[in-house]
């Protein structure tokens, strides 16, 4: 019944999704529901290995820059149609991910992070240098520029990413990658390759940042080649990715939407503060609530439901105290 | 041509690699002793160069002789970033403990450098005294009086650093919990107060060294991330747990990117340092000048 319900709400969702830039919706609002794709996109394919398999990735900006760089050069350079220049841009993502993929997986935790750091700061400095020309869509091609195909892409892309998340999350292979997370030696001791399984989220990861990467190059209108491979676009899927709640599929999805919302009403008073209020709500959640709003929620709905009192831990029966007890408490001390 | 440039480059390279040195110094020593990896590590750099900049501009106080100011005000930072926020994270285990710090030290960095962009703009600054165009000529090569100074001063700060580590009860407290955390604290050392004092000397390192690029270099708020970068790469080049070895990563490093600016071009400078990274974290995990793992 209950599974009924959500489907049948999930369909409503995904209707009033194709639906909404039909109705006579100020562009604006269709760029900001643009934007909440991009950012769904972004941390759910960040979360495939940051949250999933444990691997704290800063350099996801790469296969975003690099998926969106092809594309442009296909699409507008090479007059591809944009379909096959953005399979393109995956392909680039993916060949990225393996030529990375096993030096940077010798490198464990805290060395894979600060390698890929230095990874995604190596590509922005060098496409900076080699293309520092602004990518501009040709001013004959621009009047003719519609938002209801870009906006339908972000939508495609953007469940398509999501479904990919959650088939993931519950397959053998997205459990082997938990297994990765959660212990890596008890994992390989039961037989589930680290290695493998580290690889695998990586390519898949990359290649939906890929896919982003390539609906933004169709999306934007100009931009330095070099903009999206900018550190800020791995921080801002990080901090969408926890503040809605890593691991989860669903949790980067009401990250973005936070993100976005609070980011436009912060806009209106507050706009030169956003970051800094966004950099204090990801360190208080990292600090506190580290699986993020879908924890708060969690949280909030078992208090309702147990109308405010905590559950009184169950008590351990009591023992007679024998001889032996006596003998075993003066032990213990 | 490039052959006459190459002494100058070589001492350019120095100059500037001691000041990565010094950065380092304190990323590494928090990293070595608290397992804190501090990744805002190049923000405080950024604080401690405002701190010179604005004691300059405002009440004339020469640059070198404010370090003092420059190092008091980043013991406050210091203070208050460990007490509200780092010794929440003291009793993570290892693992944990280096990844949450890092993250916490992003959402730091991007508060500071927003913080710093409100109060200050955007703009380059740099301190520029009546001294600061003075340079000495030998052998057809440049030794500009300010960055000589600062690497005099960078060498001082190591030196002391060195000498307190080994003479005083606080500094081998220190080397005590680096080797084995638990072992001092049942010797009677207070850990909690050692990773206080570890914190803050490491904010003091990267105030000094901040200070130091606003008189030779120039400061702007988004100049952490590089900087952290920076002090990573020479942290891992260098090998953990010995700071003369940092320091001489730092060298390493400074001599690599202005060869390599000489060699290429100067916009390469960074990939090349980071591309050094990388196969030297590949290879050699355990730094240049480190021992092999046991």
């Amino acid at each position: 019944m209950k599974k009924i319900v959500l489907a049948a709400a999930l369909v409503l969702l995904l209707g009033g999704l194709i639906a909404l830039p039909l109705t006579q919706v100020q562009d604006n609002i269709t760029n900001l529901v643009i934007l909440v794709f991009l950012y769904v996109m972004l941390s759910s394919s960040w979360n495939i290995l940051g949250g999933f398999t444990g691997q704290t990735n800063l350099g996801h900006a790469a296969f975003f820059g690099l998926g969106a760089l092809a594309t442009r050069l296909l699409w507008l350079e090479g007059k591809w149609p944009i379909i096959p220049s953005i399979m393109v841009g995956v392909g680039a993502a993916v060949a990225l991910a393996l030529l990375i993929g096993l030096p940077a997986f010798r490198l464990r935790g805290v060395y894979f992070a600060i390698g890929t750091l230095a990874m995604g700061q190596i590509l922005n400095v060098t496409v900076g240098n080699v293309l520092p020309e602004i990518s501009a869509i040709p001013p004959k091609d621009l009047a003719t520029y519609a938002l209801l195909p870009r906006y339908y892409v972000f939508l495609a892309l953007a469940v398509v990413t999501v479904v990919a998340a959650y088939v993931l999350a519950n397959s053998r292979l997205g459990l082997g990658m938990m297994a990765v997370r959660e212990g890596e030696d008890a994992a390989e001791s039961l037989g589930v390759s680290a290695l493998q399984h580290k690889l695998l989220a990586l390519i898949i990861s990359a290649s939906l940042a890929g896919l982003a990467g390539g609906a933004f190059a169709f999306y934007h209108v100009g931009y330095y080649p070099s903009f999206p491979f900018g550190p800020t676009w791995t921080f801002d899927s990080v901090m969408v990715a926890y503040l809605g709640g890593t691991g989860t599929v669903i949790g980067p999805v009401i990250g973005s939407i936070f993100y976005v919302v609070v980011k436009e009403l912060l806009a209106l008073r507050l706009a030169d503060y956003h970051l800094i209020i966004f950099g204090a709500l990801f360190v208080l959640v990292v600090l506190f609530m580290p699986g993020g709003l879908v924890e708060a929620w969690s949280k909030i709905r078992k208090v309702l439901t147990h109308g405010g009192a905590p559950t009184p831990p169950p008590q351990p029966a009591k023992r007679e105290a024998g001889p032996l007890a006596k003998e075993r408490s003066e032990l213990s001390e | 041509m490039l052959l006459q440039l190459l002494p100058q480059s070589i001492v350019f390279g120095i100059l500037v690699g001691a000041l990565y040195g010094l950065a380092a110094v304190g990323l590494s020593l928090v990293f070595g002793v608290t397992k804190f990896l501090n990744v805002a590590h190049g923000e405080l750099l950024m604080l401690g160069g405002y701190a010179t900049f604005w004691l300059f501009q405002l009440l004339k106080f020469d640059p070198f002789l404010s370090l003092p100011l420059s190092i008091l005000f980043l013991l406050v930072i210091g203070v208050v970033l460990y007490q509200l926020v780092f010794v929440r994270m003291v009793k993570l285990p290892e693992e944990a403990k280096v990844k949450n710090t890092m993250l916490v030290g992003f959402g730091l960095s991007l508060i500071l450098q927003n913080i710093a962009l409100r109060l200050w703009t955007a703009d380059d600054r740099g301190v520029t005294t009546a001294y600061s165009r003075i340079a000495y000529t030998v052998l057809d090569t440049r030794f500009p009086l300010i960055r000589v100074v600062s690497l005099v001063i960078s060498l001082v700060a190591l030196l002391a650093l060195h000498q307190f580590l080994k003479r005083t009860y606080a500094g081998k407290a220190i080397r005590a919990t680096v080797e084995d955390w638990e072992a001092a604290s049942l010797m009677g050392i207070d850990v909690h107060r050692i990773y206080l004092l570890s914190f803050l000397i490491g904010a003091a390192l990267a105030g000094v060294a901040g200070s130091l690029v606003s008189v030779g270099y120039s400061i702007a708020p988004g100049m952490g991330l590089e900087w952290t970068l920076k002090s990573l790469i020479v942290m891992v080049l260098g090998g953990l747990g010995s700071f003369v070895g940092t320091f001489v990563g730092g060298i390493v490093l400074g001599l690599t990117e202005s060869l390599a600016g000489l060699a290429i071009s100067g916009s390469y400078r960074e990939v090349v340092g980071l591309a050094l990274f990388i196969l030297v974290l590949i290879f050699r995990p355990q730094g240049l000048f480190g021992a092999k793992e046991r």
